[in-house]
């Protein structure tokens, strides 16, 4: 899995005919290819390295997932255990609660996060008067941009049960207020709420960016054909929007287990944990808090593994359904 | 888009309409108030606060809690540490981006699929988080300021992003002229391309800003040292640790005890939120109108 510098450079296809471009002559040899093109080599060398060091590197260290962690060995780890690990979270009597959690999560964020944008989208392009268009897109982009930490720190003092500003004004309708950040039930909806928040307006650009390149012959023909606004949004901008729609599908497919780590963890405490404990937050806790380090990475590789099957998977149905695919 | 002019008057036109106005309405009230609501917060009297009889305008008026922020050392060698992350970071992240970018648009660089899967390859699959930290162990960065600016030296996403841009919206007349003068790729990309990239600098440059800007995750895996905290596993500590403990005295505030101290500790909560998030919303509007250009450029060709 490991591809260092070394060998990408070798696997240059110098057999490839090049275009020479400078001085308009062919070159078709190794050597021929570094003489032109040594210049874009140098200027990709910076990003290869970082992505070799820091992503590839880190990926030939996932044998650890199979052996038993050494000290001195480091990152290539020790004595060969097999699927030692592996079983032993499938084992252990959180493995179900974790999975569970982590796809409750996930899955709920996936379906409103995916929907939300859409129905945004075509909601704005319906306000007719581009300032005030313009002024509601700016405004609904913004909270894409606040830290983490800042809104669990909002949803913290707006929750809070004495003196939060949700509680006081349910409570104008007699709604008795309640923990909503220490209630396991209420975990999912806190959680999924607040990433519609805060990202909704910004998924939605894309969605706004393919509804304005519609041509406009289209709703004229739609118009003189007697059909409504809501007809027209039905049969004219949704089926706009589903190829950009279907990737972004595959691409959240490819994290249905990528629960947020750093929402979830800083969300975390020890009254709703049963509903908040997921396979991120309980690697970083065994791996990084308790240094069980081939455990966690075994764990890790399982969260991994699965997410890259549901994107391939994803991809090859939609190839097949929708006729459109990420390779 | 219908026009106003070309649309009829119909009864259900017009309920549409005011549905769709209550939608935007409700919207922008979801929006804007959290954000609203704190502002007002964290300079109202913060027993009105706490009893909730603010609403809409400031009531009463308290500068507490800006004071205590003030007063309190770890926010502001927070604040210094990020700033400095932040711009060393960002301009790592261009200067390795830009140039990797423009060298993946060149149509005659034979190499550019296989090394753009090399790049995209580390979208979806990744060594997990263990074997990462164990490899910052190996080079020393963990504890090490580094670690907040080289490994996230470049983000991919960034990467399609400027490629697209280059491929699409840089005149390919201009590269023939100069290849005619024998200018190289290099000097090309420094003295044409780059001018003529604004847009996408300052789109990118955003993107890289926020991220650092709002980087906790770092800090919090592999930084014990205080010192170099960024502002964010500050905030953390203010604003989360005391969480579900109403009582408890948080912050630099918590002075007394229950109830009374909760409500100091919340508008010192408040008056940090608006400190920390101010710069970020300060850059907002002046690049705000770059956003659909950056986003479509990328969406042209995944």
């Amino acid at each position: 899995m490991a591809v260092t510098l070394d060998e990408t450079a070798a696997n240059v296809p110098g057999s490839t005919p090049v275009r020479a471009m400078v001085r308009g002559r062919r070159r078709r040899t190794l050597s021929g290819h570094l003489r032109t093109r040594w210049q874009l080599w140098l200027m990709l060398a910076p990003a290869v390295v970082v992505t070799a060091v820091f992503s590839y590197v880190p990926m030939y260290g996932i044998q650890l997932a199979f052996r038993e962690f050494d000290f001195a060995a480091g990152l290539t780890g020790g004595k060969w255990v097999g699927f030692k690990y592996f079983q032993q979270f499938f084992d252990s009597p959180l493995f179900w609660d974790l999975i569970r959690n982590t796809v409750a999560i996930s899955l709920t964020t996936l379906m409103v996060g995916f929907i939300a944008p859409v129905l945004l989208a075509l909601t704005v392009n319906q306000i007719v008067g581009p300032r005030r268009k313009r002024f509601t897109q700016t405004a609904t982009y913004l909270p894409h941009f606040i830290s983490i930490v800042v809104v669990v720190g909002m949803l913290q003092v707006f929750l809070s049960p004495t003196s939060g500003v949700i509680p006081h004004f349910l409570g104008l309708f007699g709604v008795e207020g309640t923990n909503y950040l220490g209630d396991p039930g209420s975990f999912v909806s806190v959680y999924v709420i607040s990433e519609v928040w805060q990202h909704c307006g910004w998924n939605s650009i894309i969605y706004l960016a393919a509804l304005s390149s519609i041509d406009t012959q289209l709703y004229e023909a739609a118009r003189v054909d007697g059909a409504s606004r809501p007809q027209i949004i039905r049969h004219v901008d949704l089926p706009a929007l589903v190829p950009t729609m279907v990737v972004l599908f595959i691409l959240n497919m490819g994290g249905v287990l990528n629960a947020g780590f750093e929402k979830i963890f800083l969300m975390q405490n020890p009254m709703n944990l049963p509903a908040s404990e997921v396979i991120s937050t309980y690697v970083y806790k065994i791996g990084i808090l308790q240094s069980q380090f081939s455990y966690s990475t075994a764990i890790g590789l399982f969260n991994t593994v699965i997410n890259f099957a549901f994107l391939v998977l994803t991809n090859q149905l939609a190839k097949k359904f929708a006729n459109t695919s990420l390779w | 888009m219908l026009t106003t002019s070309l649309r009829r008057r119909t009864p259900g036109d017009l309920l549409f309409s005011i549905a769709v106005g209550t939608v935007v309405a409700l919207v922008l009230f979801a929006t804007i108030y959290p954000i609203w609501f704190v502002s007002i917060a964290s300079v109202s009297d913060p027993a009105m606060v706490a009893t909730g009889r603010v609403w809409l305008i400031p009531q009463g008026f308290s500068t507490f809690g800006y004071e205590q922020i003030l007063a309190d050392d770890r926010i502001w060698t927070g604040y210094r540490n990020t700033l400095l992350y932040t711009v060393v970071g960002t301009a790592l992240n261009l200067v390795v981006t830009l140039p990797a970018a423009y060298a993946l648009s060149r149509r005659e660089f034979a190499p550019r699929r296989a090394l753009m899967f090399f790049f995209a390859f580390t979208m979806f699959f990744s060594g997990g988080l263990i074997p990462t930290y164990l490899l910052y162990r190996d080079l020393n960065l963990l504890d090490n300021w580094l670690v907040f600016v080289l490994p996230s030296a470049l983000n991919v996403y960034n990467l399609i992003i400027a490629r697209a841009f280059f491929e699409n919206s840089l005149p390919e007349e201009l590269f023939e002229a100069a290849m005619l003068d024998g200018v190289g790729y290099l000097k090309f990309f420094v003295s044409m391309a780059l001018p003529l990239s604004k847009a996408i600098i300052a789109v990118i440059g955003l993107y890289y800003l926020v991220q650092h800007w709002n980087d906790f995750f770092t800090g919090l895996i592999f930084v014990r040292d205080y010192d170099k905290q960024p502002l964010q596993i500050v905030l953390r500590d203010i604003l989360l640790s005391n969480q579900a403990f109403a009582g408890g005295a948080g912050g630099a505030g918590g002075s007394g005890g229950g109830a009374y101290a909760q409500q100091f500790a919340d508008q010192i909560k408040y008056g940090v939120i608006i400190v920390s998030t101010l710069p970020v919303l300060l850059v907002y509007p002046f690049i705000q109108k770059y956003f659909e250009k950056g986003v479509m450029v990328g969406s042209v060709k995944g």
